[in-house]
C-alpha cells in the first residue's frame, strides 16, 4: 500500500484512527482550525457520511439488515463515493485531507465481524495509504466510561450486537471494543501507525499533534496561493478599503 | 430432491456460512436486456414450481437494502465506477445472504436473473481490474449451472426497439462515451460485452446457449439441461 506522497500526489492525507471515545475526534477537529488559521489548504472527511449512500446505511442500521458482508461492503461503498468524488481530486489539487477514521476502520471492524482479511484488504486496495496515522491509544475502560457516560442507549450495530458476543448491550460493546483495540494493534506495524497516548489530557496532546504533523509534512508548501475570497457582505467593503490604498498610492 | 450439499464459492464466501450447508440448487440466466432472459426465467419457474420443486428468484438491484439508492443513483449518473461497482455488490450480497445462502440450505432451486457475471463483465469493459473484481466475489457461491443467452447485437436493437422504442443508457453504454450516438454506442457496447462474456466463458464454464431462435426452442433447450442437472444426484 503505497502513500499519497509515494504516489506523486501533491496534497497528503492524514488520518486518525482508534476507539470511539478515545478522542481522536476532538484531535482532527483541532488540528483543522490550526491549519486553517495557518491558510493551508485543508479539508475534512469524516467515515461513514457519502451523501448518497447515507440513506442506505441507516435503513440497514435501523432495520437491523445488515449482515457482516453487507455491512462491510455498504461502508467500502461509502468511502469509494467519498474517495473518488472528494479525496483525489482534493489530493491531486494540494490539499492537505484530514479524515476522521480511514480504510483502517474497516480492515479492524470487519475482521472482528468475521469477514476475512485478504477480502476486506482486498477491496479497499483502491485507496492510497495516507502520509500520516495517528492511532489514538485509550486504556480500554477510559474509552468504554467516555462513551457509556455520555451516551448510554447503545446502538445495535455499534454495540457489536449482531455479533451474538452477549445479550447485554454494554456486555456486547466492550467485548466487541476489546477485539476491534486487538485488530488496530495487530495492525499498528504493519501500516505505520504513530500511537498516540489517549490518556494525555486534550491541550496537551494537541501540541503534540500538532509537533508531529509539522514535523511529517511541510506545511508551508500547503498555503493557498491568493487569500479566500471574502463573504459577499464584505466584497464591498474591500472594494473600497483597496479604492483609498490606491489614492494613497 | 436428494440431501446431498455440495456447493462451493469462489473466493472466500461469507462468515459463518459452510459451503457444505447449502443445498438445493442454483441455476443462473445470463444475457443481454432483450436476450429474453425474463421470459425464458418466469416460464421456467413456472415450470418448476408445477412440478412441485420450490423456486425462489434473485436478480440485479433487487435488494431491500440499496436498490432505491441505487436505482436513484444510477438515473444521476453520479457515482464514479469504483462507487457503483461496490454499490451493485453490495445488493448482491444483501440478496446472497437474505434469500440465496436460506434457500439453498432449505434445498431450494435459486433462479438468478443474471449473477456476478453481468457485474464483473460491465467493470471489464470499463477498464476495472479483474484481479480485484475476482476479490470481491469471491463471495458468490458457484452455480450449479450458467445459461447466457446469446445474441447478436444487430437483433438485440431490433427487440429493445421494439420493446421500448428507445435504447436504455445503461445498456447502450452511453457512460463510456464510446459515441455520441445510441445506436451506434449499443452495438459497440454489446459487442464488448458479448467478448467479455466469452472471455470469461473459459474460466466459469457457461453453458452458451443460442438465443436468436423463437423463445419457445430456446425454453425447450433450458428444460433439458435444467433436468440434467436437477436429475445429477
Amino acid at each position: 500500500m503505497k502513500t499519497f506522497a509515494e504516489s506523486n500526489f501533491p496534497g497528503r492525507l492524514i488520518a486518525v484512527e482508534g476507539l470511539d471515545g478515545s478522542g481522536k475526534s476532538t484531535q482532527i477537529y483541532l488540528l483543522k482550525r490550526w491549519l486553517e488559521a495557518e491558510g493551508i489548504k485543508v479539508y475534512f472527511s469524516e467515515w461513514n457520511s457519502s451523501e448518497l449512500v447515507k440513506s442506505a446505511t441507516s435503513k440497514g442500521k435501523k432495520r437491523e439488515l445488515l449482515t457482516p458482508t453487507t455491512f462491510s461492503l455498504i461502508h467500502a461503498t461509502d468511502f469509494a463515493d467519498r474517495y473518488e468524488r472528494h479525496l483525489v481530486p482534493l489530493l491531486r489539487a494540494g490539499y492537505i485531507v484530514l479524515c476522521d477514521r480511514y480504510v483502517f476502520t474497516a480492515f479492524a471492524r470487519d475482521v472482528t465481524r468475521g469477514c476475512p482479511a485478504e477480502w476486506v484488504r482486498g477491496n479497499y486496495s483502491f485507496a492510497c495509504a495516507p502520509d500520516l496515522t495517528m492511532f489514538f491509544k485509550a486504556d480500554l475502560e477510559v474509552s468504554l466510561n467516555r462513551i457509556l457516560e455520555g451516551r448510554p442507549k447503545l446502538k445495535f450495530f455499534e454495540a457489536g450486537m449482531d455479533l451474538g458476543l452477549s445479550k447485554d448491550p454494554y456486555e456486547s460493546f466492550k467485548i466487541f471494543q476489546g477485539r476491534i483495540l486487538e485488530q488496530y494493534m495487530a495492525m499498528s506495524k504493519e501500516f505505520n501507525f504513530v500511537t498516540m497516548d489517549a490518556n494525555v489530557n486534550v491541550e496537551k496532546q494537541q501540541v503534540i499533534v500538532r509537533k508531529l504533523v509539522s514535523e511529517k509534512i511541510d506545511l508551508k508548501k500547503f498555503k493557498r496561493k491568493s487569500p479566500l475570497p471574502l463573504p459577499p457582505s464584505l466584497v464591498t467593503d474591500r472594494d473600497a478599503i483597496e479604492a483609498e490604498e490606491d489614492k494613497a498610492a | 430432491m436428494s440431501a446431498k450439499k455440495s456447493h462451493k464459492f469462489y473466493g472466500h464466501g461469507i462468515p459463518r456460512v459452510k459451503p457444505e450447508d447449502l443445498g438445493g440448487k442454483l441455476i443462473v440466466v445470463e444475457g443481454a436486456d432483450g436476450s429474453g432472459r425474463s421470459t425464458q426465467i418466469a416460464e421456467l419457474v413456472n415450470w418448476l414450481e408445477t412440478s412441485g420443486r420450490p423456486t425462489v428468484q434473485v436478480g440485479l438491484k433487487r435488494s431491500t437494502l440499496v436498490s432505491e439508492e441505487l436505482e436513484k443513483a444510477q438515473d444521476g449518473n453520479v457515482l464514479s465506477r469504483t462507487t457503483l461497482s461496490l454499490f451493485y455488490a453490495t445488493d448482491f450480497a444483501d440478496q446472497l445472504s437474505n434469500i440465496i445462502i436460506p434457500a439453498l440450505k432449505a434445498g431450494f432451486i435459486v433462479l438468478a436473473d443474471r449473477y456476478i457475471y453481468t457485474l464483473m463483465a460491465r467493470d471489464l469493459v470499463r477498464g476495472m481490474d479483474e484481479k480485484w473484481l475476482k476479490n470481491l466475489y469471491g463471495i458468490a457461491p458457484v452455480p450449479d449451472a450458467v445459461f447466457y443467452l446469446s445474441v447478436e447485437p444487430e437483433e438485440l436493437v431490433q427487440r429493445n426497439l421494439s420493446k421500448n422504442a428507445t435504447l436504455d443508457y445503461w445498456e447502450s453504454g452511453m457512460d463510456l462515451g464510446l459515441s455520441r450516438d445510441v445506436f451506434d454506442s449499443f452495438l459497440k457496447y454489446q459487442s464488448s460485452m458479448q467478448s467479455a462474456f466469452k472471455a470469461m466463458q473459459k474460466t466459469y464454464g457457461f453453458d452458451i446457449v443460442d438465443a436468436n431462435r423463437s423463445a419457445n426452442a430456446v425454453n425447450k433447450e433450458l428444460r433439458k439441461k435444467i433436468s440434467s442437472v436437477i436429475d445429477a444426484e
